[in-house]
């Protein structure tokens, strides 16, 4: 136990000794918490939108007024002729393009029917998949509106039955995606964070030849792994109460559940990240190849933890690939108690897959770590 | 014995870096394993100080089996690899202090040990080991070696890389240790220290050359030699090798050091050889061998065609 001890405190001053570190550990990922937050945005906004008027109607005028009042588009320009705006899309100054037929204002008042040509700009499909969506938005708005003033004759014959849903947003009424974001980007930081550190922890030992003299010590394998890997996961933990203080502070995210029980997930959680660091520096041999192994893991980590896209919308396969992921359970665990309020017993699958993960990644860890080669 | 080695045999790939090696040191010897860069000593350290398992062979170090006691070997073995391997941003004391720690033992309990070297490092005990010169950091690392009072002590290349001053003071650090009965096992490629030793083993690309104590080595060399002098070195090394019947030439401080293959050597014949190609200044005086000298010649003859000599 001393010895344990003695390690722990030679680790925590190397920790703060080393200058170049400290700002890494503690400023980098809050500052990364801030920023990724208020920039990591899922609305869409400020859609360069313009269009090419053929009919110049009082009924295509209305149309591209109710584009003007939407707050999502913006304005820019309207062009003469079709060829003038696709120009302008190759050169990336619009974003969508709305045509407008000549005809656009008779065929509606005769026929009830009309095409219109909308085309979008889909280089990045998920944003040109929301415009869609606003675009047709506000046609159908407009198309409701047309609906009323052209068959006013006798509305109560006409009238189409209409089903309208007004959605009630749970847990995030607002839909704010800083709310949503910002406990994923938190765990995220304490992953890496934690991952790094002790992947490259024992791995500078080999660099530097002082892991030599150590195995030549009756120091034991436990006494050695529990007292590198400690500092790493309280430090883990520090850093995960300074952002949730953020959180709370600068987002203001809603934190319904028990803060404790995602502290007693965290616990666990970062012993399956330390495992992980201490096995990738068990078959490295230098800090640069820890680093590449650890990056490599992490951006699979973070692409598949449905952090950015929903895991529901993935392929079956990776759908089955993300149960490997760590940091999947950990998001899903403090989304759900810190939005939801979800308890103790709400979580018990995912606490029992990650206790489960957690224990094979040491015995691996400790397994593969061996004194003589 | 202290240390035994039977038939100890390892390769990496394809070198065979020890190559059935066996010897022993006695209790309290300080024995100093010789040998130029890449002849084998730290494979052969590594693999007492149980950090690597040899291929074929047996071992022990102070009565334990290195591979089934490599546990109490760990406990009773004090080890300084070549590289300077103490923690750089931890003081001096730090180091000390963790090293006693994890022996289970503290600075004050062996202090005796260790006061001779400490003192010497004391001043600067709470500057940071990176920090310190290069003869300052053998000191702690020596200092931390012997913290636990280890039965064996092995070095590997102490002193290279350091001062001519702090070396030889090492050495008489390394004696004195040696008196208070501790067994050192030290590797160096200079041959001026190994006549420091109690007793030596020249090797050489995995094998043993020699084993006896230095002045036994020196005084079974037969082969006269001769330090030849001239005022251009270069040329007269060139000169020498086409002098007939030579048998080694390779240069040896100021000197180039000249034996020949047989008895029937004059110093006046070589004179007039050497002064028919322009030397000047020339002196040819017969003296006595050095290690360097013995393992030159030994490694020469080990080799099936005659090296090409340097020094």
């Amino acid at each position: 136990m001393k010895t344990i001890i003695y390690i722990v405190q030679k680790e925590f001053r190397q920790i703060f000794r080393n200058k170049g570190m400290l700002p890494i550990i503690f400023v980098l990922p809050l500052l990364q918490l801030i920023i990724l937050s208020n920039a990591a945005t899922f609305d869409i906004e400020n859609i360069k939108f313009s269009y090419v008027d053929h009919d110049r109607s009082s009924s295509s005028r209305g149309l591209v007024e109710n584009f003007e009042a939407s707050t999502y588009f913006n304005i820019l320009n309207s062009f003469p002729s079709h060829k003038h705006a696709y120009e302008a899309m190759e050169k990336g100054e619009v974003d969508v393009i709305l045509e407008i037929p000549s005809d656009f204002h008779t065929q509606l008042i005769r026929e009830k029917q009309v095409d219109l040509g909308v085309y979008i700009n889909a280089i990045d499909g998920s944003k040109a998949g929301v415009e869609s969506v606003y675009i047709n938005q506000i046609i159908k708005n407009f198309n409701r509106n047309i609906a009323i003033s052209t068959t006013g004759f006798n509305p109560l014959q006409n009238q189409k039955i209409e089903v309208l849903t007004v959605p009630s947003f749970w847990y995030n009424n607002t839909l704010n995606y800083k709310i949503f974001m910002v406990p994923g980007i938190l765990v995220l930081l304490v992953t890496m964070l934690t991952l790094f550190l002790s992947g490259m922890n024992i791995v500078r030992e080999k660099e530097i030849g002082t892991l030599e003299q150590i195995n030549v010590t009756p120091i034991k394998k436990y006494q050695f792994i529990i007292g590198k890997l400690f500092p790493f996961w309280a430090l883990g933990l520090l850093i995960m109460t300074i952002g949730l203080l953020i959180s709370k502070i600068i987002f203001a995210v809603p934190m319904i559940g028990s803060i404790p029980l995602i502290y007693l997930f965290t616990t666990v959680y970062l012993l399956v990240i330390l495992g992980m660091g201490l096995f990738i520096s068990n078959y490295t041999d230098t800090q640069q190849q820890a680093m590449f192994i650890a990056w490599f893991f992490v951006v699979i980590f973070i692409l598949m933890s449905g952090l950015f896209t929903p895991i529901e919308s993935m392929p079956d396969w990776a759908q089955k690939i993300t149960l490997l992921n760590p940091i999947r359970y950990f998001v899903e665990i403090i989304r759900m108690v810190m939005l939801k309020g979800s308890g103790f017993k709400d979580i018990i699958p995912q606490l029992t897959i990650i206790s489960g993960y957690a224990l094979v990644m040491n015995a691996l860890a400790v397994w593969s770590y061996k004194k003589t080669n | 014995m202290s240390i035994t080695l039977k038939n100890i045999t390892k390769s990496y790939k394809k070198v065979t870096a020890v190559d059935d090696i066996s010897f022993e040191v006695k209790p309290g010897e300080l024995f100093g394993l010789i040998g130029p860069d890449g002849a084998g000593k730290t494979t052969l350290f590594r693999i007492l100080t149980t950090l690597l398992f040899a291929d074929k062979g047996e071992a022990t170090v102070a009565g334990y089996d290195v591979v089934k006691d490599y546990k109490e070997i760990r406990k009773s073995v004090g080890y300084m690899p070549g590289r300077f391997s103490l923690y750089q941003d931890l003081t001096v004391e730090e180091n000390l202090e963790f090293f006693a720690t994890i022996f289970g033992t503290t600075i004050e309990e062996n202090y005796d040990l260790i006061k001779d070297i400490y003192v010497q490092i004391e001043p600067f005990k709470k500057r940071r080991a990176g920090k310190l010169s290069g003869g300052m950091k053998q000191k702690l690392a020596l200092s931390c070696a012997l913290i636990h009072k280890p039965k064996v002590l092995f070095l590997d290349e102490p002193t290279t890389g350091v001062d001519p001053v702090s070396r030889k003071e090492f050495w008489d650090m390394l004696k004195r240790l040696n008196d208070k009965g501790i067994t050192t096992l030290v590797s160096t490629p200079y041959m001026d220290e190994a006549a420091l030793c109690d007793r030596i083993a020249l090797i050489q690309e995995g094998k043993i050359l020699k084993i006896d104590s230095p002045s036994n080595i020196i005084d079974q060399h037969e082969k006269q030699i001769y330090n030849v002098e001239a005022k251009d070195m270069y040329q007269l090394i060139q000169n020498l090798k086409e002098f007939p019947e030579n048998e080694s030439v390779y240069a040896f401080g100021e000197f180039v050091h000249y034996t020949h293959s047989n008895e029937n050597f004059h110093p006046e014949k070589l004179e007039k050889f050497l002064s028919e190609r322009d030397h000047k200044n020339i002196s040819i005086k017969p003296t006595s061998p050095s290690i360097e000298d013995v393992f030159m010649d030994l490694a020469r003859k080990k080799d099936v065609k005659p090296t090409e000599n340097e020094a």
